[in-house]
């Protein structure tokens, strides 16, 4: 159930239900010692947020227990999102787990269930009408917390491997117009793409009239992601900077072969020593006067 | 939208300043032929900074235009592709064989500057 | 994510060289929206602009209709270009780099196919074409 459907819920629900929910929110009101170390009792029991200590559990069922009482009694669940997005934050990095947060939330759903079965067990079709108003809010809030919690991961997995993905690229400039791009490790079409980017805005950020790409440290490389290589030393071109690629396995240069690439596009050299030393020359046309213009 | 052309010394530069048509491009290209030959340029500059989109039939033409220069015996430099712009192009195949391109006017410049002091010294 | 359902079809007339840069700015403004990448967005508006320029060099007059995409979690964009001109009696050929039939560069259709992820083409002469393509965000 989503917050529209609680809203929803609230907006038909009856006189008498809301009265109930009231009923509820003061008696977990007056209660909130007492059900708050039964909840931290049964959260120790079962091994749950083993990575925080007993005052930080302490601190954070607290709040959540007075933000759990909050989203019952306002019928919102947008300050408990919020809280739990903070939460999220707070704990994601401590390595608690997707199955903790969700146990604890249902352990506290659990406690607050049996205090109403003993405060209305002598009248059942008050405890019925009770558990009406509160399971589907309880239900409600459950899901919130989970889901932000999961959305919180889910976002905190994407940023790292967007992080991974560019240091695994670096684009460095060793001399003013000359940029190095040492490639490491396996290149995935994705990863490939990446690089290009990279490389095609580095390119102009530093406004280099030369690239190393250094392939040294790959392996292999797929028909799909050789061709990639040289559809990037094509886009630089038109930037108008020149690439060099070193570094080139047996199996690289047997796969660029392969595919018919066209050699006289692609500049090679050895090894990056090599590599380096040739940009430089290149480079060096600029100063020397007598020389043969650069060519494109 | 018309591309103006500034006559600098010996070369003529045009800078495009928004999306244009395929009529505005082969307009472009028709001006520039014209212009090399009556105020005797050497080189051409065509700055693309502020296309978002190079298709088949832009860098068709702007190849043409470099093809047509150059018979009337000047050179052409395109400057300022954008990294996204040369990428879509080389995916479409479009790699503006025997084309000069530099990365802005400046650069642009400076290879015919080098170029035709070069050719000086011939 | 965007919400898709604020984003409505949106179906453009081409019939002039002026529409077909509409075209692909509309295109590129759908896929920013929709949380494509600024390179991503570069390459479905070139494709736009591609089919579209086919549509006024084969068939005089069509249109382009660019709509989001939802499959499982993954989002994308879809443009259709459509005319009722003559049709292209040899589809496979046109897809061949190199041919065209209008005497210019003849790298449309391939280099679009290129550009994005999934494409269909439904042709015959005198039958008009549709050109349907797809990508999606990685």
């Amino acid at each position: 159930m989503g917050i529209a459907e609680l809203r929803a819920e609230s907006k038909t629900a009856s006189e008498s239900t809301a009265a109930l929910l009231r009923e509820l929110v003061a008696h977990l009101g007056e209660n909130r010692t007492q059900l708050r170390e039964e909840w931290i009792r049964r959260i120790t029991e079962g091994r749950l947020l083993t990575a925080m200590s007993k005052d930080e559990i302490f601190a954070e069922a607290t709040s959540v227990y007075d933000s759990y009482v909050e989203a019952l009694e306002t019928r919102t669940l947008e300050a408990l999102q919020a809280y739990a997005q903070n939460l999220s934050e707070r704990i994601i990095p401590r390595g608690v787990e997707t199955h903790e947060v969700v146990g604890i939330v249902l352990l506290l759903r659990d406690v607050l269930a049996r205090s109403l079965f003993s405060k209305y067990h002598a009248d059942s079709r008050l405890l019925n009408a009770v558990l009406d108003a509160y399971e589907p809010a309880a239900n409600a809030i459950a899901i919130t917390v989970a889901v932000g919690f999961v959305r919180e991961r889910e976002r905190i997995i994407r940023q790292q491997q967007e992080a991974i993905r560019e240091l695994s690229t670096p684009v460095l400039q060793v001399r003013e117009r000359l940029l190095i791009l040492p490639i490491i490790g396996l290149i995935d079409p994705l990863r490939a793409r990446q690089l290009t980017e990279q490389l095609l805005r580095g390119v102009r950020a530093n406004r280099a009239k030369l690239v190393v790409i250094d392939i040294t440290g790959v392996a292999a490389m797929d028909a799909t992601v050789a061709n990639h290589l040289v559809l990037t030393v094509e886009a630089a071109r038109l930037l108008g900077a020149r690439v060099i690629v070193t570094g080139l396995s047996p199996e690289i240069a047997q796969t660029l072969v392969n595919i018919g690439v066209d050699l006289g596009k692609m500049n090679t050299v050895g090894d990056l020593q090599g590599g380096i030393e040739e940009a430089e020359r290149l480079l060096g046309y600029k100063v020397v006067p007598i020389a043969e213009p650069m060519p494109a | 939208m018309q591309v103006p052309i500034l006559k600098q010394g010996p070369y003529l530069i045009a800078t495009i300043q928004s999306a244009l048509t395929d009529a505005d491009i082969v307009q472009l290209r028709d001006a520039l032929v014209e212009q090399v030959g009556r105020y005797r340029s050497r080189g051409v500059i065509i700055d693309v900074t502020a296309l978002d989109v190079m298709d088949s039939f832009a860098t068709g033409t702007l190849r043409d235009v470099a093809h047509m220069v150059r018979l009337r015996g000047a050179e052409t430099v395109i400057v300022g592709i954008q990294p996204d712009v040369a990428f879509a192009m080389v995916h479409m195949g479009l790699t503006l064989e025997g084309v000069t391109t530099r990365l802005d006017l400046e650069e642009g410049l400076d290879h015919l500057n080098r170029n035709i002091k070069s050719a000086a010294y011939r | 994510m965007k919400p898709l359902e604020v984003m409505e079809d949106s179906a453009m007339a081409v019939a002039s060289d002026s529409d077909i840069v509409l075209a692909r700015n509309q295109g590129r403004v759908v896929a920013l929206r929709l949380g494509f990448r600024p390179t991503d967005a570069t390459l479905i508006a070139t494709a736009i602009s591609e089919l579209a320029r086919n549509i006024l060099l084969y068939a005089g007059s069509g249109e382009i209709a660019i709509r989001p995409l939802e499959r499982g979690k993954q989002v994308g964009l879809a443009v259709v270009a459509r005319d009722s001109g003559p049709g292209i009696a040899d589809p496979a050929r046109a897809m061949e780099d190199g041919y065209s039939t209008s005497g210019r560069l003849g790298l449309g259709l391939p280099g679009v196919r290129r550009l994005m992820d999934e494409f269909e083409i439904h042709t015959a002469a005198g039958q008009g074409t549709t050109v349907t393509v797809k990508k999606w965000i990685p």
